[in-house]
């Protein structure tokens, strides 16, 4: 069996399972979306982290877009939302491809501007002046299209095409092209890896994950702030999510999110300043002592991490 | 009002070049990335605030004691994060990520210890210094109160903020061009491998210099309750990304470049406030993106970023 079937049956089959089954068995549905808006979000930041090295800081940037991409369709063009959802993923392609000059930076550099980036867009959108499109800081009502039981399917679908498309990007050419570029952009170009078009696709793959977790999740929740889609935590979150899973491997990113995630529904809903600061300190942990997360750790024990 | 923008914004901008100086000393040594900057910014602001809360301490003398103290947290600091982050493969990117957990511990703690309730020190607090000290110069006792440049009135606070961060930014030109740590400092900053060749103990450098980062951002902070507005634990993140501003347009690794970004941060800053208020918060992260899309290296950038 190649791996790539096997890592469709073992993994995504499961994910897709549990949490198609799980609603008919645990009545919290909130909380297994917003497991699932995790899972895509720090899935969809691993393709462009973890395959190819650089850290997008403002990556909450992209699900702000999808959400108000897919909120503007709904609430000027009255669209329906499965017609819309597409327009928010496009929205935070669009945005990417305003970006990709940012490329030309590296490293912390590119985190930085990538960052301010996203708080422009966050300033723009809920600027008072614009009022009239975006509805300012006074937040949008999607009251018309609100149906939780679609919109939880469409976040299935949307995390297990996530999933599918790291499956991918795991077992080809294409992803092994950027492990090459993120090791040593010059030598993977002179094999013959077109570098800048192969980092251009992986960042839009990336925004467009996280645009069409954006729309899916404005839909879920139906109101909402500009605070809430821009705020910086999805994006934090996401990342420490994919460094404690280890970065560039499929179950990592769903490990750390399961985990981590879990642990914060514990502890961090009722006192968030103790679980910022585990996972503050978690953070340093890792970056000292296992900088390539849990899925290293499996690896220095010779078991083959998908 | 464009005589009133162009003096505020020099004095806001002596203050933004102090908050980036810090931020870009650390840079410049270590070439790494300390995401904590805003954060030891507010530690210091709420150092000067119980200091005045508790013994009734005016800033001024605060601005030494929160140097004082950050810059001795700073050494142990630097031993014991920076030497292993500097053997891993990507120091660069691994620093950004590591100061931010540091960051988000900081800000946990202050908040577990604090609350999260806005807090300020009364804005006639550094009106006396500068009145005491005027007094001084004119020989007779003069009032508190806004301070007159040129026909416009502005808070005596900022003129304070203002001139205390040239006099701090004059300190640190001092120290690099003037003593001799400051000599090896310097040839830290150039050329990383010949320092160590040199037999120049480039960890016992950096450390001083971590130390000193710290130490201007804490002595930042006790201004930042006149210059920033009132404080909380959750304010470095924001101060962060402004200094960042601060010297990306300046130049980063280059100290002295700090200074002109700050004033053309600061300017443009007031600029937007007198003209465009609503759009004013937009400025830093616009500034920020074209600089850096234009011009990689800085406006005093020698030559193309390495990293």
């Amino acid at each position: 069996m190649p791996r790539i079937v096997r890592h469709v049956l073992l993994i995504l089959l499961p994910v897709v399972a549990a949490f198609a089954i799980l609603p008919s068995v645990y009545g919290n549905q909130l909380l297994l979306f917003n497991f699932m808006i995790f899972m895509t979000l720090t899935q969809g930041l691993n393709i462009i982290y973890g395959f190819t090295g650089y850290l997008p800081f403002g990556y909450v940037g992209f699900f702000g877009a999808g959400a108000y991409g897919f909120s503007l369709m709904v609430i000027h063009l009255h669209a329906p939302p499965l017609i819309a959802l597409p327009v928010g993923g496009g929205a935070a392609v669009a945005l990417a491809v305003l970006l990709t000059p940012l490329f030309r930076l590296s490293g912390a550099y590119f985190s930085i501007a990538n960052l301010a980036a996203a708080l422009a867009v966050f300033q723009v959108v809920s600027n008072p002046n614009l009022e009239s499109i975006t509805k300012g800081p006074y937040g949008i009502s999607l009251s018309g299209v609100f149906d939780p039981t679609l919109a939880y399917g469409t976040a299935l679908a949307v995390l297990a095409a996530t999933i599918g498309l790291v499956i991918y990007l795991r077992n080809s050419h294409f992803g092994m092209a950027l492990k090459a570029i993120r090791e040593d952009p010059i030598s993977a170009g002179m094999a013959g890896i077109n570098v800048v078009r192969e980092r251009v696709i992986a960042w839009l793959l990336s925004a467009l994950v996280a645009g069409l977790a954006g729309g899916v999740f404005a839909w879920y929740v139906s109101v909402f702030y500009p605070e809430t889609v821009f705020s910086v935590e999805f994006t934090i979150f996401a990342i420490v999510f994919a460094l404690f899973g280890g970065n560039a491997t499929v179950i990592g990113p769903i490990l750390g999110v399961i985990i981590l995630y879990g642990i914060y529904n514990a502890v961090g809903i009722s006192t968030p300043q103790y679980f910022q600061l585990l996972y503050g300190a978690l953070i340093m942990g890792l970056v000292m002592f296992l900088p390539n997360g849990l899925a290293s750790l499996l690896q220095r024990w010779g078991i083959d991490v998908p | 009002m464009f005589t009133y923008s162009l003096l505020a914004g020099l004095l806001f901008g002596l203050y933004f070049s102090l908050i980036g100086l810090g931020l870009n000393l650390v840079f410049g040594v270590m070439r790494i990335v300390n995401l904590a900057h805003g954060d030891f910014l507010m530690l210091g602001a709420f150092l000067a605030f119980w200091l005045f809360t508790l013994f009734a301490l005016n800033p001024v003398p605060a601005i030494v004691i929160a140097f004082l103290v950050f810059a001795s947290v700073g050494l142990p600091l630097y031993y014991l994060l920076v030497p292993r982050l500097l053997r891993a493969k990507d120091p660069e990117m691994l620093s950004f990520i590591l100061f931010f957990g540091l960051s988000q511990v900081i800000e946990a703690v202050t908040t577990i210890a604090f609350g999260t309730s806005e807090r300020s020190i009364p804005g006639d607090q550094l009106g006396h210094a500068v009145a005491a000290v005027a007094g001084f110069f004119a020989g007779h006792k003069v009032d508190t109160g806004p301070v007159e440049l040129l026909g416009q009135t502005f808070p005596a606070s900022w003129v304070a903020s203002g001139v205390a961060s040239g006099c701090a930014v004059l300190l640190v030109y001092v120290y690099l061009y003037r003593t001799r740590l400051g000599y090896l400092t310097r040839a830290v900053m150039d050329n990383r491998e010949e320092a160590i060749a040199t037999g120049i103990n480039v960890h016992r450098v950096s450390a001083v210099a971590f130390g000193i980062g710290l130490g201007l951002a804490a002595a930042a902070g006790v201004f930042a309750p006149f210059m920033l507005g009132s404080i909380t634990p959750a304010m470095g993140g924001e101060v962060t990304v402004t200094a960042f501003a601060v010297i990306v347009i300046g130049s980063l690794g280059n100290p002295l470049g700090t200074v002109l970004g700050g004033i053309v941060y600061g300017i443009s800053y007031m600029f937007m406030q007198s003209y465009y208020s609503s759009w004013a918060n937009l400025l830093p992260y616009v500034l920020l993106i074209a600089i850096l899309l234009v011009r990689p290296s800085g406006l005093l950038g020698r030559r193309v970023r390495r990293a």
